[in-house]
């Protein structure tokens, strides 16, 4: 029994759910403090996250991004690099997106596939500027991804004011309708079909009131494609080599300067992605002038931290930032609790993601208490 | 009377237990040496004589008193000194300042210079440790950095001093200096305990030596009564061969690796090699005999093109392979041992089976999928050619294994690339006895290539090399065949004297 509870305690999974478990602990005092019951507040939580059909639907479509976002940052932590330029990224994605939807003329299914390709290949290539910069001039990826994403959030607002690209000012022309992957995109739009759709029943529900779209089974198979790559394939080795030990990539004989390009080329091409399934999959399906940034691609973040650099559990740590962001929305108007508390609460899970290693610490304990020896 | 007694003492590190019910008694005013492999627990047990570990059981007697010692601060306090084996210097400070550094006598708050001075040298007089007080230590040489160390350790009262692996660092002249220090302080009635696991070092400087094995008390003997070989055998559970070296000799082929008129400078733009030449036949070990420091590191950093070169060349079979890539380097068929190996040779959170395709991945692949079953396969093969512990490591992670394996694993994976040039450098820095003679016959069985062997250990240039090489100041000052060689001599040139 001891045994099981140590070798649970040394899991990684266990550092995750102790920071999300003490997050709780930590919330719920924050309620007190602020009037609310916390166990009331957790519920509502809850309910408005998953409690009906279309709460559940609309925390997949606000975990879609973060899916990849968080992807995106974990596939560069794993070459040893720290993608905080997925911000920017995204943006760049998520221009390419639109232009590409906006502009190309082609048939349903074809024209949503070359959205994403276009807008993978600008933020891979965006990405890629930062590792070019590291391998060649040594200069840190998180500097120049900082300034790139303000190149980026400029170059978006740019696109956005130019005449010929903005639909009136301060947005851009939509997509078109052959881009969307929202299910039944075209049915929607017409007064007929949404006749015809509210014969589904309760599935009508969820059609006409959320933007449910192909979006998630692309952010999976991204996730279990990335996994392949990594673990499979001779690249993805040489990408995890350069990560864990870059000196001894080096002297073996793998070219580290290829593979920072690559490893960044391939964050950003996520991260675009992320974008482009944005874009095509949820209204308004354009980009607007942006003050500031909108942590679309830095919300990848907390996800990857979470899902501790694995690159699955990047699923489950986007479905429940997703679904806590999507519930606090509910709980704001029907509990008056004001969602800064749901933000205070993902901030939580992360400081205490970084305390994970408390775990191990009193595996270790435990386990020289066991044996009656003390270090 | 003895001036330690420890009695019982037992540590375990979570499963493993590192010492078992030992017993340690040195006497006063005398040489005690502690023998052990590496990992046999000699280290851990004077660890906790010095507080850096408490023991689980067992007690400690400092000159016959009941003492517990529970940081370093208490054992200085009793009387206990440390010589670390890497030396804890201030390098911009000088040999006085590093002297009183975390020990300082002031009058409401301030120095007293010219006293602290006279008291270091008296220090040095009365035990010999000739040391210029008011030099920096960057400027002054490794020999006598050591005696600062010494120094540092009697100014605070120190009346036993443990010495761990005191000579890995010195030339002979130093290392016999040394020898005449550690004599000189018992016989002022100093105790001293000496950490070593070299045999020639015990028979020259201790009168009691007791060996650990695997966490035992083996035996205390009196050095005067035991031979080498015994105490090898003692430390090791069996009998240990050395003579196998040089059963036949090879006569060297054609120059394989040329360097002429190599020139590289450090980071800090220092040349550290200037005007170094070297001629690598087929067939033949050419071992690099030098102090550390004098351009072995950037001679290496210079041949696998990790750093690049100011002037010169570097040739294999023809090829020039300076200033390219790592890569290239392995492509033109040479392949190295580091003397780094958990920063250079291994990716340590890897699991044994993946450090073995380092580099290699692509030739592992079908269309760029790794073939799994033939990376384990290969793997399977290098851990049982080259007898690499513990048997069907192929999934556990390289870190968890000791340090003698894992550098066993990776001669075992560079000699298996089938280079024309293998550079070794440091092959058995830090593994222990038995695993340093299957590196030697390992290496020894390669010499039909060609190996440069580099090292900082002498006994093992001399027992392993055709020829050999002494590196000063960046040159090689002079090659030799490996016949009859005077070692007064050689030392002489390692530290750039004329012989």
């Amino acid at each position: 029994m001891r045994k099981f509870f140590i070798n649970f305690l040394r899991m990684p999974v266990t550092g995750s759910l102790f920071a999300i478990f003490a997050a709780v602990i930590v919330g719920a005092i924050i309620l007190l403090a602020a009037g609310h019951n916390p166990i009331r507040a957790y519920a509502g939580l809850f309910y408005g996250a998953v409690g009906q059909p279309r709460f559940a639907v609309q925390t997949i479509i606000a975990s879609t991004s973060l899916i990849l976002t968080g992807l995106s940052v974990t596939f560069a932590y794993k070459t040893g690099l720290f993608n905080i330029g997925v911000e920017g990224q995204f943006i760049i994605g998520t221009v390419a997106a639109v232009f590409l939807g906006h502009f190309l003329k082609l048939p349903p299914i074809v024209h949503p596939a070359a959205v994403m390709t276009g807008a993978m290949l600008a933020a891979g290539a965006f990405g890629a500027i930062v590792g070019f910069l590291k391998a060649k001039f040594n200069i840190h990826e998180v500097l120049s991804s900082i300034m790139l994403n303000w190149v980026a959030i400029n170059l978006a607002n740019l696109y956005i004011s130019t005449e010929r690209f903005y639909q009136e000012v301060g947005k851009a022309h939509g997509i078109q309708n052959s881009a969307s992957i929202i299910f039944l995109h075209e049915m929607k739009r017409t007064p007929e079909g949404i006749a015809q759709i509210r014969e589904l029943g309760f599935l009508s529900e969820i059609l006409l009131r959320t933007d449910v779209n192909f979006g998630i089974f692309i952010a999976i198979a991204a996730v279990f494609f990335a996994k392949f790559f990594l673990d499979k394939t001779s690249a993805g080795y040489a990408l995890k080599a350069v990560g864990a030990n870059k000196d001894a990539a080096e002297f073996a004989g793998i070219n580290i300067k290829k593979y920072m390009v690559l490893s960044m080329f391939f964050s950003g091409a996520i991260a675009g992605l992320a974008a482009a399934v944005h874009i095509t999959g949820v209204s308004p399906n354009t980009v607007t002038l942006l003050p500031a940034f909108q942590n679309y691609g830095f919300n990848g973040i907390p996800v990857a931290l979470l899902a501790n650099a694995s690159v699955i559990p990047n699923i489950f740590a986007a479905l429940l930032f997703g679904g806590m962001n999507y519930g606090a929305g509910y709980i704001q108007s029907n509990h008056g609790i004001a969602t800064e508390i749901i933000e205070i609460m993902i901030g939580l899970i992360v400081f205490f993601v970084a305390l994970r290693a408390v775990c191990v610490k009193i595996a270790n304990i435990i386990e020289r208490k066991k044996y009656g020896s003390s270090n | 009377m003895h001036a330690v007694r420890m009695s019982g003492i037992t540590k375990n590190f979570a499963t493993v237990r590192a010492l078992d019910n030992v017993d340690f008694k040195a006497e006063k005013a005398c040489v005690h040496a502690l023998l052990g492999e590496n990992g046999a627990g000699k280290t851990t047990l004077m660890n906790i004589l010095y507080g850096l570990y408490s023991a689980d059981s067992g007690e400690v007697y400092i000159n016959e008193k009941k003492t517990i010692i529970k940081n370093p601060a208490a054992s200085i306090a009793n009387g206990i000194g440390m010589v670390h084996q890497h030396f804890m210097l201030v390098g911009k400070l000088t040999v006085a300042q590093n002297v009183i550094l975390g020990a300082e006598k002031t009058t409401l708050g301030f120095f007293n210079s010219k006293k602290i001075r006279n008291e270091i040298l008296e220090i040095s007089e009365k035990f010999g440790l000739r040391v210029e007080p008011d030099k920096k230590i960057e400027n002054i040489s490794v020999g006598m950095q050591q005696r600062v160390e010494i120094l540092k350790v009697l100014y605070r009262g120190a009346d036993i001093l443990i010495f761990d692996e005191p000579t890995a660092v010195l030339t002979p002249q130093e290392i016999s200096e040394l020898t005449a220090i550690i004599k000189n302080l018992a016989d002022s009635g100093k105790t001293v305990i000496l950490i070593t696991h070299k045999l020639k070092e015990i028979k020259q400087a201790a009168q009691k030596c007791t060996v650990i094995r695997r966490g035992f008390n083996i035996g205390t003997v009196d050095v005067c009564d035991v031979s080498e070989k015994q105490l090898a055998s003692m430390m090791v559970g069996r009998e240990v061969v050395f003579d196998f070296l040089h059963e036949k000799k090879n006569e060297p082929g054609d120059v394989i690796l040329k360097i002429e008129n190599l020139t590289v400078e450090d980071n800090r733009g220092v040349k550290k090699l200037n005007g170094f030449n070297l001629e690598l036949r087929k067939g033949e070990i050419f071992g690099i005999a030098g102090v550390d420091g004098n351009g072995q590191k950037e001679l290496v950093e210079a041949i696998t093109s990790l750093r690049k070169i100011k002037s010169g060349s570097i040739k294999i079979n023809g090829n020039e392979i300076a200033n390219t890539s790592p890569a290239n380097v392995i492509k033109n068929k040479i392949n190295t041992i580091p003397e780094d190996r958990q920063q250079l040779g291994l990716v340590l959170d890897f699991s044994v089976e993946d450090n073995a395709i380092l580099g290699k991945q692509n030739e592992f692949s079908n269309k760029g999928i790794l073939q799994f079953e033939k990376i384990t396969k290969h793997a399977t093969d290098l851990i049982e050619k080259f007898d690499i512990r513990p048997s069907g490591c192929e999934k556990t992670k390289m870190k968890s294994l000791s340090g003698g394996n894992q550098q066993k694993f990776i001669i075992a994976r560079e000699i298996t690339n089938n280079p024309d040039v293998l550079i070794a450098v440091q092959p058995t820095r830090g593994v222990d006895i038995g695993a340093i003679e299957f590196i030697h016959r390992t290496l020894l069985a390669e010499r039909e290539k060609a190996i440069l062997l580099i090292s900082l250990d002498l006994d093992e240039i001399l027992s392993l090399s055709d020829t050999i090489g002494v590196i000063y100041e960046g040159k090689i000052v002079k090659t030799m065949k490996n016949e009859n060689i005077d070692e007064e001599k050689l030392g002489l040139l390692m530290a750039g004297g004329n012989a």
